[in-house]
């Protein structure tokens, strides 16, 4: 594939979560965006932002006419989302392996101030090659980050896969795990919404289609 | 004497005791030295990636973080999470390095960070101070601990023998004619030292904070000398603050001569930090044949 067919790949596989996270599980508006109590959402797999933009416009986050002219000089929408550029992104991402860490401070964080706000974060597959992932499911099952949710979308792109499975690198550190179909709108809510009382993973498998 | 570390120790366990706002990351090294049962300290292992990238998550919900480790695992290994998981993001931090260019050189080349300033030098927004006494460790922390912007505080085990003011742009410690010597940090004793030895007519400034870089204070410093020679002494990196010497004096011929940690080669020697010292011309012998050379005639 081409990095152009890279990112739609991306953001095909990224789509069903992205929607049902915003239509049904997240507690957070364009009006409650700044909301301390919020829940926050972190896109760590900054690839592939199209699926990204086209929720947050939905929702009313950023308006659906900077849609077409994205990654333009005057644009707020690239390649990458900017959290100072793009209204509800909470974090500027691109670099792989920098937003689980961020989320388990933000999780962390939240809990100090004593937030009712829960922290979902993104990843893909292939991002988890970069190690400051393992540093961060590691550290967050530790200290016992029982707010934190973190989205595994697993469309193969790993150079070399995960013998086991992904769940497994996360259930041995003490995650609660889940595995689900990513393209079924019923099983990743009803996974989204599950109590835990440990940080948990949500593993989405997106089948090939190329 | 108090240690600019055991200065540091003390005033950020102070403050956050004060201060609901402060956190403290560390990735093990000091970690036992602030209040484990304060859910506000957060170690998280040897993950200096994480390290920062939690440091941002809690500046992200609102907090201060302190952000602690050896010179090289604060700032070369998580360097990208600086840009970006701090920098790019926009949010503010106070990171807290100790060991230096070479503290304790017997550690070899991986605990050694001469590069630590350059570093932060190629990204905007930071503060950077780097106290030569321990006394200034306090001033100098209590005001980053109170702001929202980004601060790298280099802490070194070598220090001048007494401590000046800070927070005021460069410190005026002797006036002269042929030229202005400008100090930063420990480096302050040996430069007066070396000025003393050769009987050098300079005005010597003192820099306990370079970013921002005191242009005015310096530019004052080479109006009232005849002759525009500026020599910088810098405890890091050779050149650091020299295209911000030149981007001062851009409107009158001048000349610089700068010193610090070599960068032609990697030294591969153990030894003393006065052993490396004096490998890098900074001691007091290598500064004098510095002045002597620069500001003959």
């Amino acid at each position: 594939m081409t990095g152009d067919e890279k990112h739609e790949w991306a953001a095909a596989s990224t789509i069903d979560v992205l929607w049902v996270l915003y239509d049904k599980v997240l507690n957070v508006t364009p009006a409650t965006a700044d909301d301390p109590d919020r829940d926050r959402f972190l896109l760590s797999k900054g690839h592939g932002p199209m699926a990204y933009y086209a929720v947050l416009a939905e929702k009313g986050f950023i308006d659906e006419s900077i849609l077409d002219d994205w990654t333009s000089w005057d644009s707020p929408l690239g390649q990458h989302p900017d959290r100072v550029l793009v209204r509800g992104a909470e974090i500027s991402s691109g670099s792989l392996g920098h937003g689980l860490p961020i989320a388990v401070g933000t999780a962390i964080g939240q809990r100090i101030a004593g937030s009712r706000g829960r922290t979902f974060v993104l990843v893909g597959d292939g991002e988890l090659d970069e190690g400051s992932n393992h540093e961060a499911i590691a550290v967050a099952a530790r200290l016992k980050v029982a707010n934190l949710t973190a989205i595994v979308i697993d469309n193969e792109s790993a150079m070399y896969g995960w013998p086991g499975g992904i769940a497994r690198r996360f259930a041995v550190e003490g995650w609660q795990t889940a595995e689900i179909d990513g393209r079924d709108h019923e099983a990743v809510f009803t996974a989204l919404t599950a109590p835990h009382d440990r940080p948990y993973a949500v593993v989405a498998k997106i089948e090939k289609s190329y | 004497m108090t240690t600019m570390r055991q200065a540091f120790v003390e005033t950020v366990n102070d403050e956050i005791a004060a201060d609901p706002r402060i956190a403290v990351v560390t990735a093990v090294i000091s970690s036992n030295e602030f209040p484990q049962e304060n859910e506000r300290v957060v170690d998280v292992g040897i993950r200096e990636q994480t390290m920062v990238g939690v440091a941002s998550g809690l500046a992200l919900a609102g907090l201060r973080p302190v952000v602690h480790s050896y010179a090289p695992f604060l700032v070369e290994r998580p360097y990208e999470q600086i840009k970006l998981d701090i920098g790019h993001q926009d949010v503010g931090a106070v990171f807290v390095s100790i060991g230096a260019s070479y503290d304790d050189p017997a550690w070899g080349r991986t605990h050694q960070s001469p590069g630590d300033v350059a570093l932060f030098d190629t990204l905007p927004g930071w503060t950077v101070h780097v106290p030569g006494h321990p006394d200034e460790v306090t001033p100098l922390l209590q005001q980053a601990l109170k702001d929202d912007n980004r601060v790298y505080l280099r802490l070194s085990l070598h220090a001048n023998t007494q401590a000046y003011p800070v927070g005021e742009g460069f410190t005026t410690v002797r006036h002269g004619k042929r030229g202005v010597v400008l100090a930063v940090g420990p480096m302050l004793d040996r430069v007066l030292k070396a000025v003393d030895s050769e009987n050098a007519d300079v005005t010597v400034l003192y820099a306990a904070t370079v970013r921002p870089f005191d242009a005015n204070g310096l530019r004052k410093a080479v109006q009232n000398t005849d002759h525009a020679d500026v020599m910088v002494v810098e405890p890091y990196l050779e050149g650091t603050s020299s295209h911000l010497v030149s981007e001062t004096l851009q409107q009158i011929p001048h000349r610089i001569r700068s010193t610090g940690v070599k960068r032609h080669a990697e030294l591969r020697n153990y030894g003393t930090a006065e052993d490396h010292d004096a490998a890098h011309d900074l001691d007091v012998v290598g500064l004098g044949s510095a002045v002597r050379s620069f500001f003959r005639g």
